[in-house]
C-alpha cells in the first residue's frame, strides 16, 4: 500500500516559522488570540451594556454619563484621548478575533475536504450556536457598522444632535425597522457570547472537572444579561416606556 | 431481519466513488455489523463481484483498524463502540443503512470504505513515543507515578486511533488524537524529558494535515473510547507553555 507522502498544503505556513511566527500562525495559537481578544470584547460589551441602561436615569443622566466618557482622566490626557485609547483597543481586538476566524475558516474549509457526507451528519454535541459563529460574527460584525453610523456619526438619523445621546438614542429606535435591527443583532451577539463565554477555557487551555459545570451556566448568564439588558431598551421605546422628553 | 445497505464504492483513490445498493436478508439480531457486511461479501464473491472493502482487525474494539460512517454517525448509532463492536440488534427491520468512509482532506478512499490513514503516523513519528529508556518491567515499576496521574494517563492512552474523532470534526481537525497521545505521555514522570518538544512536535504536524478545532465537542461524542475533550485543552495549555519554555535549559536541544 502506498503511504501519504505529500505534505498537504492544508495548514501551510509561510517560511518565517521563527518564535512567535510560529506559534502566531498555529492554529492553536490564532485560538488563543481569539480567546484573549474574545475576553477583552466581553469585557467591552458588558460595560457597554450597563452603560446603557442608564437611559433608565433619564436624559441627563445618560448625556453626563456621555460626557464623562470623553472627558475621562482629562485634564492629565487631552480630551476624548482616553476615550480614543479605547476605540483604537477595540479596533485592535477587532482586527484580530475576525483576522483569526477568517484564517482559520479557511483553512478548515480545505482540511474538510471537498466530499462531503451522503447521509445527513447526526451532530450530538454541535448545536445551533456554535455551528453559527462564524456567519453570526458576520452579522455582528454589520450591525457594528450600522451601529457607529445611526448613533455615534448620526448619519442614518435624521434627528440627530452631537451630543445629546439620549435624544439620539429614542429617535432612532422609534423608528419601528431600527429597533427591530437592534433586536436581532443582540439575538445573534448572544449566540455568539454563548458559544464564546464557554469556548474560551478551552481555547486558553482551561477546562477543569472542578469549575466545567459552572462554565455551561455562566455562559448562559452572561447571554441572557446582554440580551435582556441591550434589547430592553430598543423595545422600551416602541412600547412608549422611553420618550424624548422625559 | 432484512436491511438495506447503501454503500460507498470506489476501485481506488484515483477512481470516481459512488454508492451501490444491496440487500442483506435474514440477518440475525445478534450478528455483528461486520459479520452482517462479510455475509453481503461473501454472496458478491459467489456471484463473481467484487466484495466491499472495509477496514478491520481484532473485532474486539481495541485496535483501531475500523471505523465507517454509518448513517451519518461515525461508529454507527450507539455511542462509545467502535463499528467493529457494533450490532445488528441497533437497527431495525427493513432499515436502509447508509454506509460511508471517514472523510477528510488528509484521508485518501483507497478502496471503498478504506482510507489511508497515514497521516496519523506522521503525527507519531513527530514524538509519540519515549526515547529515554525506562528499563525493564522491574525498573520500571519503581517509577512511581502518583495514582490520578496514571490515570488520566491511562483515560488518554485508550485512544485507538480510529480517526472518528476527524470524520466526526465538521472542520476536520485531529485535535482529540493527537491531545490524547500528547496527554497520555506527558501526564507520566517517563514523559517529562522531551514533554515540550514532543507537543510542538506533534501539534505542529498535526496541523499541516488537519483543521483546527472549533470547540464543538463531536469528536468526544463519536470517539469509541469516549475521550473527552479536556484532553484538548491541556494540549493547547502545554503548547502555549512551550513557546515559554529555554529548551536547553530542560536538557531538550531547540
Ligand atoms: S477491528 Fe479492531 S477496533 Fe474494530
Amino acid at each position: 500500500m502506498t503511504t501519504t507522502t505529500r505534505r498537504l498544503d492544508v495548514n501551510r505556513r509561510s517560511g518565517w516559522r521563527s518564535w512567535l511566527g510560529s506559534f502566531f500562525t498555529s492554529d492553536i495559537g490564532m485560538k488563543w488570540m481569539m480567546a484573549l481578544t474574545g475576553i477583552g470584547l466581553l469585557a467591552y460589551v458588558l460595560v457597554h451594556m450597563i452603560g446603557n441602561l442608564k437611559i433608565y436615569l433619564g436624559a441627563e443622566d445618560l448625556d453626563h454619563y456621555a460626557e464623562a466618557l470623553r472627558t475621562l482622566l482629562y485634564p492629565i490626557v487631552p480630551e476624548t484621548g482616553v476615550l480614543w485609547m479605547f476605540r483604537f483597543g477595540l479596533l485592535a481586538m477587532f482586527i484580530i478575533h475576525m483576522w483569526s476566524a477568517i484564517v482559520l475558516a479557511l483553512r478548515n474549509r480545505r482540511a474538510r475536504g471537498t466530499i462531503r457526507y451522503t447521509a445527513k451528519r447526526q451532530y450530538l454535541a454541535a448545536n445551533y450556536a456554535n455551528r453559527t459563529m462564524l456567519w453570526g460574527g458576520v452579522i455582528i460584525f454589520l450591525f457594528l457598522v450600522y451601529h457607529i453610523a445611526d448613533l455615534t456619526l448620526g448619519m442614518t438619523n435624521p434627528d440627530f444632535v452631537e451630543g445629546a445621546v439620549y435624544h439620539n438614542v429614542i429617535t432612532s429606535f422609534q423608528v419601528w425597522w431600527v429597533a427591530l435591527i437592534y433586536v436581532v443583532a443582540q439575538i445573534a451577539l448572544a449566540f455568539h457570547v454563548y458559544h464564546g463565554a464557554w469556548s474560551v477555557f478551552q481555547s486558553l487551555g482551561m477546562s477543569n472537572p472542578r469549575y466545567d459545570e459552572w462554565r455551561r451556566w455562566m455562559a448562559v448568564v452572561f447571554a441572557l444579561a446582554l440580551l435582556i439588558g441591550n434589547s430592553s431598551i430598543p423595545i422600551a421605546v416602541q412600547f412608549g416606556l422611553l420618550q424624548v422628553s422625559g | 431481519m432484512d436491511v438495506t445497505l447503501r454503500v460507498w464504492r470506489q476501485p481506488d483513490s484515483a477512481s470516481e466513488g459512488g454508492f451501490a445498493t444491496y440487500e442483506a436478508k435474514g440477518v440475525s439480531e445478534d450478528a455483528s455489523f461486520f459479520e452482517m457486511l462479510d455475509m453481503v461479501n461473501e454472496r458478491l464473491n459467489d456471484s463473481g463481484e467484487e466484495p466491499i472493502a472495509f477496514d478491520s482487525d481484532c473485532r474486539e474494539g481495541i485496535c483501531g483498524t475500523c471505523g465507517v460512517m454509518i448513517d451519518g454517525h461515525p461508529h454507527g448509532p450507539q455511542r462509545g463502540t467502535a463499528t467493529c463492536q457494533l450490532h445488528m440488534r441497533k437497527f431495525k427491520d427493513g432499515d436502509t443503512i447508509v454506509i460511508e468512509p471517514w472523510r477528510a482532506e488528509a484521508f485518501r478512499v483507497v478502496r471503498d470504505l478504506v482510507v489511508d490513514r497515514s497521516p496519523f503516523d506522521k503525527i507519531i513519528q513527530a514524538g509519540g513515543y519515549i526515547s529515554v529508556n525506562v528499563g525493564a518491567a522491574q525498573d520500571a515499576n519503581e517509577t512511581l507515578i502518583p495514582r490520578p496521574a496514571a490515570e488520566a494517563s491511562m483515560d488518554a492512552a485508550a485512544c485507538i486511533g480510529c480517526a472518528a474523532c476527524v470524520a466526526a470534526c465538521p472542520n476536520g481537525a485531529a485535535n482529540l488524537f493527537t491531545a490524547a497521545k500528547i496527554a497520555h505521555l506527558g501526564l507520566l514522570p517517563q514523559g517529562q524529558p522531551e514533554r515540550y518538544l514532543r507537543t510542538v512536535a506533534m501539534v505542529e504536524t498535526m496541523e499541516d494535515y488537519f483543521g483546527s478545532c472549533r470547540n464543538y465537542g463531536e469528536c468526544e461524542t463519536a470517539c469509541p473510547k469516549s475521550i473527552s475533550i479536556d484532553v484538548i485543552a491541556w494540549m493547547n495549555r502545554d503548547y502555549v507553555a512551550a513557546q515559554w519554555k529555554n529548551f536547553r535549559k530542560q536538557g531538550q536541544q531547540v
